[in-house]
C-alpha cells in the first residue's frame, strides 16, 4: 500500500508543529523521517494515526484521500504504529494485549475468544521468529519482548503501512541490529515502514528513503548513502561537529570510592545492583554506559541514598556516606542531575525562582530561622538565569512551561550553585536539541576541569564517547568492565549485552 | 506530547510583579467566575424554590388565562426567599435597635468561624497534595477532648480556656495523625482512610458518651455536661451576640497558614512535596515528615474548629457537634482556592448561608436545607470554569487554571 | 532470522516476590486474641445455644447447645491453625486460597457468637436469622460496591455512591408513592442513580474536575436536594412518600432447604436481582469484550486510545451505569424494605460500599463477599443488642472501616486499584 501525506499542518496555539508536510512512503520501502527531538515527528505520526486532527492537509492510501477520526480508523485502514512509550496494558496478558480493540468473540454476550487470539499470536510469532508467549503477562516482559509484542500488534492487524516511532530508544545495539532486520523482513514481506529516529546510523542502515524534518518543516531528502555529517547539518541546520571539544583530563586523588556497593528492591526482593565497585578522580568524568534498566539509576539513586544499599560503602573524599540521608548526601558535596527531570529533578508549578533553590531553601543566605527572604531568591534566580542562558520570559515563569532544554539548564544551574565534590548526571541530554546538548555537555566538562569527579549515566553511545574519560559498562545490575574512552563501538555494545571486556574485545 | 512543549517555548504569559500578585487574583477572570457561579447557584436554587411553591403552582394551574398570576406568584416567593436569607445573613432592616440590626452578620461570622479553621486545614492539605476528607472525624475528637477539659478540670479563667483549646488542637491533630503516618509508612491512600476515620470517630464518640464520666447529670442522652464559663470563648462584642474570640483566633490562624505557606521553609517544604513528591525527595526534601506534618496541622486545625463549636457556639459535645462542618470545610477551601484569603471569604459566604436557614424557614417557610443545595452548586461551577464561562458567555482566558488541589 | 538470543529482561522471568508475613501476622494476632477473650473468656461449664431454623420453616432442623469454652477455644485454635498455615505457605512463596478468610471468619465469628451466648439460658443465638438480615443489610453496599466497582475499573473514582443510593431511595419511594406500586419505585431508583452517574462523569470527563472533589459536593448536593424536597413536596402531601414493600418471593423447591433456603431463597424481587447482577457482572467484567475494554481504559487509557477504543466514552457509560446500579441499590431503603423516605437515610452506607469495593479488590465476587462480611457484622450488632451483650454496638458499628483501614495500610495483603484511575484523559 502506498501512503502519502500531502500539506499537513497541525498547530498547537501559536505553535506549528507540522508546516504542510510532505511524505510519500510505497510499499515494500523503508521510509526514515529523520529529525531532533522537538522537530515534529512524532507530531506528524500522530496526525496520520489519527489522535490530531490536522489543521491542514490530506492523507492518501493507494491515491485515495482518507480522513481518520480516531486510532480505529486509521487500524482499519492498515495502518500501524509502534509507539516510542509503548501502548501495552500492563496487567494484560500477551494475547489479551494482541486482541484488544478487535477482539474474537463468541456467543451474544461477546465472550472474549482468548483461544483464537492465543493461535494468532503464536503464529505471527512464529512467522518473524519471535519466541512470545501468548499467556505472559506483559509486565512480567523485558523491553525488547513488549516491543515485539507492539509489532505483533501491528501485525495482527494485517497492517500494511508500519510506524515505528523512535523504536531503538530502550534497546542494545544488539537488538537495535535484530530490530533493523526484522524491519528489513517486513519491508520484503512488502510492508511499508515509517522509521522515526534521530540516530544516523540506523537510517543509514535499513532505509530506502530519508526525509528530513527540522522545526516542523521538510527541510530536504536525502539518499541512504549520504555520510553521517551530511544529515547530521541538514537536521540540525548548521554544520555540526559530531564531538566536543574537551581538553585531556588532570584527574587528581580518588574522590569517590565505591566498594561491593548492592541494592535489593523492597517490593520484588529483586537485586538491582549487585556488588558494584569502582572508582571516580577528581577532575575526571566517569561515564557509565549500558541499556537503560540495568542498574544505572539504582546505582545514581544509592550513591545520593535515594534508595537504600543492602550492601557495601560509598566514600566521597574519605567519608563514609552510605546510609546517610539525601540531604546529607548533598551537604556532602554531591551534585545530582536526576535521569527523569520532570519527575525528579524540578517541581513544574513552582517558578524558575523556587525551583533554583529546590535544594538551597533552607541555607543561608535564602533563608533565616526558617524564614524564606524573597529577596535574595530573586537576585540569585536572575543571576543564574543570566549564567545559564535559560530561555524564559522571567524567574516568575513556572519551570514547567519551559522547554526540555531549558528545564534541565535550571537543574543543572542550581546543582551548580554549590560548592561540589562530585557531580552525578543521569541521561543529562534526553530529549535536548543539539544546542542544549552542547551547552550541558560544555558545563560538565567545566566542572570536571574544576576538579570536580563527574559521574555521566548514558544510554546513547554518543555522549558517551563525547564526555568519558573512562566508561564502565553495566549489565544486569553489575559493572562488567570499565574500559577507556577509545574502546570501539562493537565491543561495548557486547559489553552492554553482558560479554565481558576480554570476550567482547 | 514532549515534541510540541520540547521545541517550542511555550506561549508565554505577562507574569506581574510580587506586589501585585494579590490583586491580579483578585481581579484575574477566575474571581468573575466564582462571583458568577454563586450567582448561578443562587439562580438555581431560585428555580427549586419556585418549583415547591404552592402558590406559584397554583397560579401555574390557570397560566394560560392568567399568565400574569403566575409570575407574581414567582416573584412573590423568589422575593421572599433572597430577602429572608438577606435578613438572616447579611443585615435585618427591619430590626428596631442598632444591634438587631447588625445581628444577622455577627451570626454569619459565627457559623463562618468553624469554617475558616478546618477550611484552613483542609486548604494546606489541597496544596501539598493531600486529600483530607477527614475534617469531620478531627473536629469531632478534637472538640471531644477539649470539651471534656472544659467541663471536667477546674483551672482559673484564661488557663482554662487556653488548656481546652490546646486540648482541641491536639485531640485533632492525633486524628490527622493516624492517615498521615499511614501514608507516609504503608501507601495508605487517605482518601480512605480519613472517610473510615470520620466514622470511627463518630462511634467512638458515641461510645463515650454512653459513661457517666462524659454525660449530663442525671440524663441518659448522649449529651456532655455544659462546659464551664471559664473555658468559653469570651464574646467579643457583649452578651447580645454570639460571636466569640475563636473568630478573631481563626482570623489569627488565617494569617498564621498564610505566613506558613508563603513565606517560611517548611512551607516551601510542603508546596514542593505537595506539587512533586519526587523532585522534593531528590532534593533532600524529607517526604515522610512533610505527609505526617500536613495531616497533623490540618487535624490541628480542624480541631481547632471543634473548639469553635464546643467552647463557643455550642458548649456542649453531642455525636451531632461535627455536623456536616467537616464536608462543607471542603467546599470552602475548594471555594477559596486553599489560599487564606479566599478560605476566609469563602467560610462568610458559607456561614452566611448557614446562619439564614433560620430565617428562611421562619420568613419564607423553606426548608434549610436549600442552603446544602447552593451551597454545592457553587463548588460544582466552581470546579467547571469553562461550564459557568459557557452558560454566561464569558470569554475563555489564554490558559485554564485546573481546579486547586 | 534467529529466535532473539540477546533478550536482557529488566526483571528476570521468575522474579522472587519477597516473603509476605503481613497477612498471618495479623489472622495470628487476632485468633490469639479470639482465644483468650471468647476462649478463655467464656465462663467454663456455660453453654450456648443456637437455633438453626425457625418454626416457619419448612424442614425443622433441631437447635443445638454447645459447651461455650470448649467450643470457642476450639474455634480459636482453628483459627491459630489457619494463621500458622498462611505463614507457612508465606514461607513457601505462594499465596493461600480464598477458603483460607472464608474458614477463617466462620471460626473466629463461631467463636464469638458462642461466647456472646455462654450462659445466656433465656436467649440463643438465631443463626438463621442472623444470616438473613447479614444478607438483608448486605443489599446496598453489594450495589453500592459493584457500582464503586464499575466506575473505578474504567478509571473514574465514584465517591458519590452514597449520593447515587440516596437518590435511588428517594426516587424510587417517590414514584412508587405516585403509581401506588413498589415495583414502579424499584423501576425508577436506577434513574435517579444514572442521573447523579451522569454528573459525575461530565464533570470527571468534560471538564476534568478532580473527581474526588465532584464525588464529595455531589453527596452534598443530593443530600441537599432530596431533603429538601422531603421537607416541601413530600411533607405537603404524604401520599408523596408512603410506606411500600416488595413481597418475598420464595422460590419453590430451593427455598426448602434447610438454612440456605430461607437465608438465600426467600428474599424478595431486589434481592435476586443483586444475584443476577453480580453473576453477570463478574462474567462481563473479566471474561467479555466489554470487560477488556473496559478494564483496559481502567489501566491504561492512551493503549486503549490507540487500538480505537473511545476512551472517555466507555467512562461515561461505565460511570452512569455504575450510578443506576447503585440507584437500584438504593431502592432498598425505602420499597425494598417497607419504609418511606426519610432525610439523609443511607446514612453513610454509600462510603461502606466504597470500602467493599476496596476490600473486594475491585470485582464483583470480592464486593459481594466483602459487603456480606459488613452486613454481617451489622447483623451481629443487632443480634448481640438482643441478647444484651457486652461489647459496645460502637465497636461492632466501627467493624467495617477499621476493616477497611488495616486493609488499605496493607496489613491485609495487598490491593491494587486500577492504574489510570482518578486522572482525566486529555489528547
Amino acid at each position: 500500500m502506498k501512503l502519502e501525506l500531502r500539506e499537513i499542518t497541525k498547530r498547537f496555539g501559536d505553535f506549528t508543529a507540522n508546516d504542510a508536510i510532505s511524505i510519500v512512503v510505497e510499499s515494500g520501502t523503508v521510509h526514515a523521517l529523520l529529525g531532533e527531538n522537538g522537530a515534529g515527528k512524532s507530531t506528524l505520526m500522530n496526525v496520520l494515526f489519527g489522535l490530531y486532527d490536522p489543521d491542514g492537509g490530506e492523507i492518501l492510501l493507494d491515491d485515495q484521500p482518507v480522513e481518520f477520526t480516531g486510532p480505529g480508523d486509521a487500524m482499519a485502514a492498515g495502518i500501524g504504529m509502534v509507539h516510542q512509550h509503548f501502548m501495552l496494558v500492563h496487567p494484560f496478558t500477551v494475547a489479551e494485549n494482541v486482541m484488544l480493540g478487535h477482539e474474537d468473540v463468541v456467543g451474544p454476550a461477546k465472550l472474549l475468544d482468548l483461544e483464537a487470539a492465543r493461535a494468532r499470536v503464536r503464529e505471527i510469532s512464529h512467522r518473524f521468529g519471535f519466541n512470545v508467549d501468548p499467556d505472559a503477562v506483559v509486565e512480567d516482559l523485558s523491553v525488547g519482548a513488549q516491543q515485539r509484542v507492539e509489532i505483533i500488534k501491528a501485525l495482527s492487524r494485517d497492517a500494511e503501512v508500519l510506524i515505528l516511532d523512535e523504536p531503538t530508544a530502550v534497546l542494545t545495539p544488539q537488538e537495535t541490529d535484530e530490530l533493523l532486520s526484522i524491519v528489513k523482513d517486513l519491508r520484503d514481506s512488502g510492508t511499508a515502514v515509517v522509521l522515526i529516529t534521530h540516530k544516523l546510523r540506523e537510517v543509514k542502515a535499513v532505509a530506502d528513503t530519508i526525509t528530513v524534518i527540522r522545526r516542523g518543516k521538510v527541510v530536504g531528502t536525502a539518499e541512504p548513502t549520504a555520510s553521517q555529517e551530511e544529515l547530521a547539518s541538514l537536521m540540525v541546520g548548521r554544520d555540526v561537529s559530531m564531538t566536543v571539544d574537551k581538553g585531556p583530563a588532570d584527574p587528581g586523588e580518588a574522590m569517590l570510592v565505591v566498594e561491593d556497593l548492592t541494592v535489593v528492591d523492597d517490593a520484588t526482593q529483586v537485586t538491582q545492583l549487585d556488588r558494584v565497585s569502582f572508582d571516580v578522580r577528581g577532575g575526571e568524568i566517569l561515564a557509565i554506559a549500558g541499556v537503560q534498566g540495568n542498574g544505572q539509576t539504582e546505582l545514581a539513586e544509592a550513591i545520593l541514598g535515594v534508595v537504600p544499599t543492602a550492601a557495601g560503602t560509598v566514600r566521597l573524599d574519605g567519608e563514609t556516606v552510605t546510609g546517610r540521608s539525601i540531604r546529607q548526601a548533598l551537604d556532602a558535596g554531591i551534585g545530582f542531575v536526576p535521569e527523569d527531570r520532570t519527575t525528579d529533578g524540578i517541581v513544574a508549578e513552582f517558578t524558575n525562582a523556587n525551583n533554583l533553590i529546590l535544594d538551597l531553601y533552607d541555607r543561608a543566605p535564602f533563608s533565616k530561622a526558617g524564614a524564606i527572604s524573597p529577596s535574595v531568591v530573586r537576585e540569585n534566580a536572575q543571576k543564574q538565569v543570566e549564567r545559564f542562558d535559560v530561555r524564559t520570559t522571567g524567574i516568575d515563569a513556572l519551570t514547567g512551561s519551559l522547554s526540555g532544554g531549558n528545564q534541565q539548564k535550571v537543574v543543572l544551574a542550581r546543582e551548580l550553585t554549590r560548592e561540589l565534590k562530585l557531580l552525578i548526571a543521569s541521561q543529562p541530554t534526553r530529549g535536548l536539541d543539539v544546542g542544549s546538548i552542547e551547552f550541558v555537555h560544555k558545563r560538565i566538562i567545566e566542572e570536571r576541569d574544576k576538579g570536580v569527579a563527574c559521574i555521566i549515566i548514558s544510554s546513547e553511545l554518543d555522549e558517551v564517547y563525547a564526555l568519558a574519560d573512562r566508561i564502565a559498562v553495566m549489565y544486569h545490575g553489575r559493572i562488567v568492565g570499565i574500559v577507556p574512552p577509545d574502546t570501539d563501538r562493537d565491543t561495548l555494545g557486547l559489553m552492554m549485552a553482558g560479554a565481558h571486556e576480554e570476550e567482547a574485545a | 506530547m514532549s515534541d510540541q512543549t520540547t521545541a517550542t517555548e511555550a506561549p508565554q504569559q505577562e507574569r506581574p510583579g510580587r506586589a501585585s500578585t494579590v490583586l491580579r487574583e483578585i481581579l484575574s477572570s477566575s474571581t468573575l467566575v466564582v462571583v458568577m457561579a454563586v450567582v448561578a447557584s443562587l439562580l438555581i436554587g431560585g428555580v427549586l424554590i419556585v418549583l415547591v411553591d404552592e402558590g406559584v403552582q397554583e397560579a401555574a394551574g390557570y397560566f394560560f388565562s392568567r399568565p400574569g398570576d403566575t409570575f407574581t406568584a414567582i416573584f412573590d416567593e423568589l422575593g421572599a426567599a433572597y430577602s429572608a436569607m438577606f435578613t438572616g445573613a447579611v443585615l435585618n432592616l427591619d430590626a428596631d435597635t442598632f444591634a438587631q440590626t447588625i445581628r444577622p452578620f455577627t451570626q454569619t461570622l459565627t457559623m463562618a468561624t468553624p469554617l475558616i479553621f478546618a477550611g484552613l486545614g483542609l486548604g494546606i492539605g489541597f496544596r501539598a497534595g493531600m486529600f483530607n476528607i477527614g475534617a469531620q472525624g478531627q473536629l469531632l475528637i478534637g472538640a471531644t477532648v477539649g470539651a471534656y477539659i472544659g467541663f471536667t478540670w477546674d483551672l482559673p479563667w484564661g488557663l482554662h480556656l487556653l488548656v481546652a483549646i490546646l486540648g482541641c488542637l491536639v485531640g485533632g491533630a492525633f486524628w490527622g495523625f493516624i492517615p498521615g503516618i499511614l501514608k507516609a509508612r504503608t501507601g495508605a491512600h487517605e482518601v480512605i482512610v480519613t472517610i473510615m476515620l470520620n466514622y470511627v470517630a463518630l462511634n467512638l464518640v458515641a461510645w463515650l458518651l454512653t459513661f457517666d464520666a462524659f454525660q449530663r447529670e442525671g440524663s441518659n442522652n448522649p449529651i456532655s455536661p455544659i462546659v464551664a464559663e471559664t473555658a468559653q470563648y469570651p464574646k467579643i462584642l457583649g452578651s447580645q451576640f454570639n460571636l466569640h474570640l475563636g473568630f478573631l483566633f481563626a482570623l489569627a490562624c488565617a494569617f498564621g497558614v498564610w505566613w506558613l505557606m508563603e513565606r517560611s521553609t517548611l512551607g516551601f517544604e510542603l508546596r514542593a512535596v505537595g506539587a512533586n513528591a519526587n523532585a522534593a525527595r531528590t532534593a533532600g526534601m524529607n517526604v515522610t515528615r512533610a505527609t505526617v506534618l500536613v495531616m497533623v496541622i490540618a487535624g490541628a486545625l480542624a480541631g481547632l474548629a471543634g473548639s469553635a463549636q464546643v467552647l463557643g457556639t455550642e458548649k456542649v459535645l453531642t455525636t451531632a457537634t461535627a455536623g456536616s462542618l467537616g464536608f462543607d470545610a471542603i467546599t470552602v477551601a475548594l471555594l477559596g482556592r486553599s489560599r487564606p484569603l479566599g478560605t476566609v471569604l469563602a467560610a462568610i459566604l458559607f456561614g452566611g448561608l448557614r446562619a439564614s436557614g433560620p430565617t428562611l424557614q421562619v420568613q419564607a417557610g423553606l426548608p434549610v436545607d436549600i442552603v446544602f443545595v447552593i451551597q454545592a452548586l457553587i463548588v460544582l461551577f466552581i470546579a467547571a470554569p469553562p461550564l459557568v464561562r459557557s452558560m454566561f458567555r464569558l470569554p475563555a482566558p489564554a490558559i485554564e487554571k485546573e481546579v486547586a488541589a | 532470522m534467529s529466535a532473539s538470543t540477546l533478550d536482557a529482561p529488566a526483571t528476570p522471568e521468575t522474579a522472587p516476590r519477597s516473603k509476605d508475613w503481613r497477612a498471618s501476622i495479623a489472622l495470628g494476632v487476632i485468633a490469639l486474641i479470639s482465644l483468650v477473650v471468647f476462649g478463655f473468656g467464656s465462663a467454663s461449664g456455660a453453654d450456648t445455644t443456637f437455633v438453626v431454623a425457625r418454626s416457619t420453616d419448612f424442614f425443622e432442623v433441631p437447635g443445638f447447645t454447645l459447651p461455650s469454652q470448649l467450643a470457642a477455644i476450639l474455634l480459636s485454635v482453628v483459627g491459630l491453625a489457619l494463621a500458622g498455615y498462611t505463614a507457612f505457605q508465606a514461607n513457601q512463596f505462594r499465596k493461600v486460597g480464598i477458603w483460607v478468610p472464608v474458614v477463617y471468619g466462620i471460626a473466629i465469628m463461631g467463636a464469638l457468637l458462642t461466647w456472646a451466648g455462654a450462659g445466656r439460658d433465656a436467649t440463643s443465638i438465631q443463626l438463621t436469622g442472623l444470616l438473613t438480615s447479614s444478607l438483608f443489610l448486605a443489599v446496598p453496599l453489594v450495589f453500592g460496591s459493584l457500582a464503586g466497582t464499575l466506575c473505578e475499573r474504567s478509571g473514574i473514582i465514584n465517591i458519590a455512591i452514597e449520593g447515587q443510593l440516596l437518590a435511588g431511595a428517594f426516587l424510587a419511594a417517590l414514584v412508587g408513592s405516585a403509581v401506588g406500586n413498589a415495583y414502579a419505585g424499584l423501576i425508577a431508583a436506577p434513574i435517579a442513580g444514572a442521573l447523579v452517574g451522569l454528573l459525575l462523569a461530565i464533570f470527571a470527563t468534560k471538564y476534568w474536575v478532580n473527581q474526588i472533589v465532584v464525588g464529595v459536593v455531589l453527596n452534598v448536593l443530593v443530600v441537599g436536594l432530596t431533603s429538601f424536597f422531603f421537607s416541601t413536596v413530600m411533607s405537603d402531601n404524604p401520599d408523596l412518600n408512603r410506606p411500600l414493600g416488595l413481597a418475598s418471593l420464595p422460590i419453590p423447591g430451593l427455598s426448602g432447604i434447610p438454612v440456605i433456603g430461607p437465608v438465600l431463597f426467600n428474599q424478595n424481587l431486589l434481592v435476586y436481582i443483586l444475584y443476577v447482577v453480580v453473576i453477570v457482572l463478574q462474567i462481563m467484567l473479566f471474561r467479555s469484550r466489554w470487560g477488556l475494554r473496559v478494564r483496559a481504559v481502567g489501566e491504561h487509557p492512551k493503549a486503549a486510545d490507540t487500538v480505537g477504543i473511545k476512551v472517555n466514552r466507555t467512562r461515561v457509560r461505565n460511570t452512569v451505569l455504575g450510578g443506576a446500579v447503585a440507584g437500584l441499590g438504593g431502592a432498598f431503603f425505602t420499597v425494598a424494605s417497607g419504609l418511606a423516605f426519610g432525610k439523609e437515610m443511607t446514612a453513610g452506607k454509600g462510603y461502606i460500599a466504597l470500602a467493599a469495593m476496596i476490600l473486594g479488590r475491585w470485582s464483583p465476587k470480592g464486593a459481594l463477599a466483602a459487603a456480606l462480611l459488613f452486613g454481617f457484622a451489622d447483623a451481629l450488632r443487632v443480634q448481640l443488642g438482643i441478647i444484651g451483650s457486652s461489647i459496645p454496638s460502637q465497636f461492632l458499628a466501627m467493624t467495617p472501616y477499621l476493616a477497611t483501614i488495616f486493609a488499605v495500610a496493607g496489613l491485609v495483603g495487598h490491593s491494587r486499584p486500577p492504574a489510570a484511575e482518578g486522572i482525566p484523559y486529555k489528547k
